[in-house]
This record gives structure tokens, C-alpha cells and sequence, in this order.
């Protein structure tokens, strides 16, 4: 899969551009803040309605502008898709697939596959667990899209799970000591319904989303393991291995049982953490609080790891991400937003080697010298709100 | 800004669900500018909406008298119950005309988010209804989204001790269409619940 053109009108600092791309190598040069990051976002928001560096789209349209709009040809197998987005905030996106209005804006996600890594992604090895599961998260669905609806579903029975919580502690702090919740609770649903009287049903349908959203986030940790270990192994001065495991809330038996196992283990610890979970109003197993943790040799990365070493373990978990996809059969576009510049020569030349034969592959970077010469094609010079073909 | 009364009216229908400002100012100079009859027949029929429409004091849809429709129709069996959100549920059903059975309006689904619970819902009358002894089923018919499904597990928790078969509605591909036009998670779905032939 590759991009052939890529066109925005409106976009951030861009007023109107067009580029055309090759498949194989790309490199994009420019001095500082003249707008080569955001040609990558617009290929992130292409391929996942969402920007990497913002939460709402109204940054994303030019000042002054009403709408943007992001026009991406993307080839695959042969075959030329076009997808046609615009971004109009607050309200509801269009999009349009080979010029015919698609029915939802969603309907063009998985059009254009994409693996990005970006400095914010040393927000993977530094962050809160919910950045990396996040990161799982979001792999899981380009793999399979059913695990959108299970996210969903699951987030949905979370909030319920945690407003029923919090209504009850509320409840019993303003009336003061041992209130009608617990009661309600001990006596059971046939008292007419207090206020926790819907948490076993709660509990049922949190448990069963939550073994879904479990089992794939166990068999995808699993499977992304030596990806991610041979991906550092590459980019890393090489002290100490990487190795990532998943780290449920809820003590799983060994070796991972199956799903209606899980759903069982997950209804069991909701039934042991139910007087913790009524006394602090708030849903405290499950996988919304679940950790992936990240090794490197025997310690933790997360608060032991230098910054190149997290940097390097943030670029290594991109890039086993998007091994992971190759090996599933897709071939997605890999984009490097500032990569080289962080990286010695001898690192320069192994990531290379790494990622020699991508399909395609954009890199950004300020000097162009710093990009090693395998990874050198197609060459762009980035002005302010241009870009022009510069070999 | 329009001056008195046409202002007055703009809001209130701007008010209403799915009518924007632009839309309440194109019904709001239709009505001005229509025939003083049909207002008034506009303004009768909003006044008896309020008036004359009551709750049946059986199922809780929607009715003009103590019972609603299918109430009152001797025809209906006692033996099969359907349970569902909202009165325009009933009505979807009855299109079907496949359903020969009684309704229970429960007047939403368990949404702790909005602070209903099962105490804000007609499931205390239900339960009464269940206890007389001629119901052989219930089927549970609440949309199919989280709270949709929370409400019919809660029903389900309550009601199957009493001896009463359960019953829920199959959720998969809509009829008539094609497979390549299903999204992800409806077609996921029909697969989980896929039977065999």
C-alpha cells in the first residue's frame, strides 16, 4: 500500500498544497516550523480520524477558514482508492470515497493503514498506563475492527458501572455513615431497587465485555512480544533487552485461560473487590486498569530508562506495531517524524536496515544528510506552505 | 431577532427535539402565513395531545381511555408479554403484525449516567403483572445498545425464579440487504449469534 498524492486545502498552515508521492523511500526537508509534521498528521487523520498531536479537530483548519479538506490517493494492490475528507469542527466530518459521499465519515477508516512514530510517542514509555493501553488498543482494531464495538461497549458499561457507584457513596457521605446504599445492597434487589440493587447486572456485563477486550489484548501482547524485542534490539545502543508483558488487574491462572475462563476470573475478583468498590464509589478490576509493562533488562523502563532509552523503546514499540501488520499480510505506510536526528550513525544505518523494503515510508527531518542513503528516494523540500520535489 | 409573537413562537418550536433555529423560522412563517383554520386545527390537536392522551393503567402505553388498544382487545393472548422502552417500541411491533401478544412500557432503560434506576421505571408494575399467574413468556424487547442490555439482564435476574420463560430479541443483519454494506460491528454481532441450518 502507498500514497500516490496527497492534497490539502485549508489545513493547518497549509492553504492549498499537493503532493505526489513514490512508493519506497521519501524523505521531507525543512528547517523548523515550516510545516513538515503537519503533512504527517493529515495522513494520521486520514487513516484514523484523529490528529496525533491534538484532541479537537479546530486546530486542524486554518485560521480564518471554515472547513479543511484532505484529498489522499491511496494504491493498493494495484488498484488507485481515493479518499476525500472535511474536517469541519463541530460538526459531523464528510467524507467521500472515489468522489461518491461515503454513508459515515468512519466508513474510510482502514483505506489508508498507517504506522506513525512521533517525539509524543515518549509518551508511550513515560506516560500513564492508559497511553500504552491506548496503544494496544488502537493496534487491536486496525487488526480486527469488530474490537471497536467491544471498546466501546466496554467503556460504556465502565461509566454506567462507576456513575451507579458514585451515586450511592455520594448518597451515603450526605446521609452520613452506613446509609441506604449498603443496605440496599445486603438485602438484595427484591428491597425494590435501591441504588446498588443493578450492580450484579452491571457486574455481568463488564465481566463479559471485559473477557473479550481481555483475550485480545492478551493474544495481541503475545504475538507483538518479539517484535518489539528484535525492533529495540535494532535502534537501542544495546544495553539490556526489551520485553513487554501484560499486566492485568485481576490475577489471571497460567497458562491464559479462554474467554468464558476470563469472564468467570473477572466476575470473581468484581465479587472480592465489591466492598472496596462500594466504599470508594469507583470500578477498581478490569481491563480500564490494566497495565503494559515495559522491561528493559530487569528493570523497569517507565522511571529507569534514559531519555534515548525510552525514546528508542517508544520508536521500538511503533515499529513492532507495524512489523506485526506486515506479518499479518497488510502492508502499511510507516512514517518517521524526526527520527534520524535522535539516532548515532551505526543506529541510523541498523534502523534502516529494519525498515528497508517498506512499501512506503515518509521521513521528516531538518538535514537531510542526517537520513542514511538506503532510505533515500524520492527528496522534498518544505517551505512555508510549500512543498516541492528537490532531486 | 423578530419582534413578539413571531420570536415567541420561533423558540418554542426551536424547542423542540430536531428542530434547529433555521428550522423553526421556516415553520414559524409557514404557520404564519397558512390558513387561520389549519392553525387552529394545529393548536387544538397540541392542546389535546396534553388534554385527552393518558398512560394505560395496564401496559403504560399511550392511550385516550383507562386501558390502551391492545388492552382492551379480547383477542390479544394473555400467555406471551412484551417488554419494552418507550411507547413508539410498540408501535414498531405492532407494524410487524407478527406479535399477538401483550406489551409492558417501561418508560426508558436502567441509566445510572442519567440517575434512572430500576425504582424510575414501571418494573415494581410489571412484577405485579407476572405474579397474577397468566403469563407463559416474556420477551424482552429494550434496545439493543448498553443500557438496552443492562435492562433486559436486570428483567432476566428478576423474573426467570419465577418460573416464566425469557426470551430475548436476536440482534444481526437487517433483512433484504447486503452483506458487504453491513458495518463491522452489526455484521460481528450476526456472526456471534449465526445458528445452524
Amino acid at each position: 500500500m502507498y500514497v500516490r498524492r496527497l492534497e490539502l486545502v485549508d489545513f493547518r498552515s497549509y492553504e492549498r498544497v499537493g503532493v505526489d508521492l513514490e512508493p519506497g523511500g521519501n524523505v521531507l526537508v525543512g528547517p523548523n516550523g515550516v510545516g513538515k509534521t503537519n503533512l504527517v498528521e493529515a495522513l494520521g487523520y486520514v487513516a484514523t480520524l484523529a490528529s496525533h498531536r491534538v484532541a479537537t479537530d479546530a486546530p486542524l483548519v486554518r485560521a480564518g477558514a471554515a472547513t479543511a479538506v484532505l484529498r489522499c490517493a491511496i494504491v493498493h494492490d494495484g488498484r488507485e482508492l481515493l479518499v476525500e475528507l472535511e474536517i469541519a469542527p463541530g460538526r459531523a466530518n464528510r467524507a467521500r470515497l472515489n468522489r461518491s459521499p461515503a454513508r459515515r465519515a468512519r466508513d474510510v477508516l482502514g483505506a489508508l493503514r498507517l504506522v506513525l512514530f512521533a517525539p509524543e510517542d515518549l509518551e508511550l514509555v513515560r506516560g500513564d498506563p492508559a497511553e500504552r493501553r491506548r496503544y494496544l488498543d488502537d493496534l487491536l482494531v486496525t487488526r480486527m475492527p469488530r474490537y471497536a464495538a467491544v471498546r466501546a461497549d466496554y467503556e460504556r458499561v465502565v461509566k454506567q458501572r462507576n456513575a451507579l457507584l458514585r451515586t450511592s457513596y455520594l448518597a451515603r457521605k450526605t446521609s452520613g455513615g452506613r446509609g441506604r446504599a449498603a443496605r440496599a445492597d445486603a438485602e438484595g434487589p427484591a428491597e425494590g431497587g435501591g441504588d446498588l440493587s443493578t450492580l450484579a447486572v452491571w457486574d455481568t456485563h463488564l465481566a463479559r465485555h471485559g473477557a473479550d477486550l481481555l483475550a485480545g489484548r492478551l493474544e495481541l501482547v503475545a504475538a507483538l512480544g518479539p517484535h518489539v524485542t528484535k525492533a529495540y534490539d535494532a535502534v537501542a545502543a544495546g544495553r539490556g533487552a526489551a520485553s513487554i508483558a501484560y499486566r492485568p488487574s485481576v490475577e489471571l491462572p497460567d497458562p491464559v485461560p479462554d474467554r468464558s475462563a476470563l469472564e468467570g476470573a473477572l466476575s470473581a475478583a468484581l465479587a472480592e473487590s465489591r466492598p472496596a468498590e462500594i466504599d470508594r464509589g469507583m470500578t477498581l478490576v478490569g481491563p480500564h486498569r490494566d497495565e503494559l509493562t515495559l522491561t528493559l533488562g530487569t528493570l523497569p523502563a517507565r522511571g529507569y530508562a534514559s531519555h534515548g532509552e525510552s525514546w528508542s523503546y517508544a520508536l521500538a514499540l511503533r515499529l513492532a506495531a507495524y512489523d506485526l501488520l506486515r506479518a499479518d499480510g497488510v502492508e502499511p505506510v510507516l512514517i518517521l517524524d524526526d527520527v534520524f536526528a535522535e539516532l548515532d550513525s551505526g543506529r541510523r544505518e541498523r534502523l534502516a536496515e529494519l525498515v528497508a523494503g517498506a512499501s512506503q515510508l515518509l521521513v521528516t527531518c531538518a538535514v537531510a544528510d542526517d537520513v542514511p542513503n538506503a532510505l533515500r528516494g524520492a527528496r522534498y523540500e518544505v517551505s512555508d506552505g510549500q512543498v516541492s520535489r528537490a532531486d | 431577532m423578530y419582534e413578539g409573537a413571531i420570536q415567541d413562537l420561533i423558540d418554542e418550536l426551536g424547542r423542540l427535539p430536531g428542530v434547529g433555529p433555521k428550522s423553526a423560522q421556516r415553520i414559524a412563517f409557514h404557520v404564519l402565513s397558512a390558513d387561520p383554520a389549519d392553525v387552529t386545527r394545529l393548536a387544538t390537536a397540541l392542546r389535546r395531545v396534553k388534554e385527552l392522551v393518558r398512560f394505560c393503567t395496564v401496559c403504560y402505553n399511550v392511550a385516550e381511555s383507562e386501558q390502551c388498544r391492545v388492552c382492551r382487545d379480547p383477542r390479544r393472548s394473555e400467555e406471551v408479554l412484551c417488554v419494552v422502552e418507550e411507547p413508539k417500541d410498540v408501535v414498531a411491533i405492532e407494524r410487524t403484525g407478527e406479535f399477538r401478544g401483550r406489551y409492558h412500557v417501561l418508560g426508558g432503560a436502567i441509566n445510572p449516567l442519567e440517575g434512572v434506576g430500576p425504582d424510575n421505571l414501571r418494573i415494581r408494575e410489571l412484577l405485579a403483572r407476572l405474579g397474577t399467574g397468566s403469563v407463559r413468556e416474556l420477551i424482552l424487547a429494550t434496545d439493543p445498545n448498553t443500557e438496552g442490555e443492562a435492562t433486559a439482564t436486570y428483567l432476566a435476574l428478576m423474573v426467570k425464579p419465577m418460573g416464566i420463560a425469557v426470551t430475548r430479541l436476536a440482534s444481526g443483519l437487517p433483512v433484504g440487504g447486503d452483506l458487504e454494506y453491513a458495518d463491522e460491528i452489526t455484521l460481528g454481532r450476526a456472526f456471534e449469534g449465526r445458528r445452524a441450518v
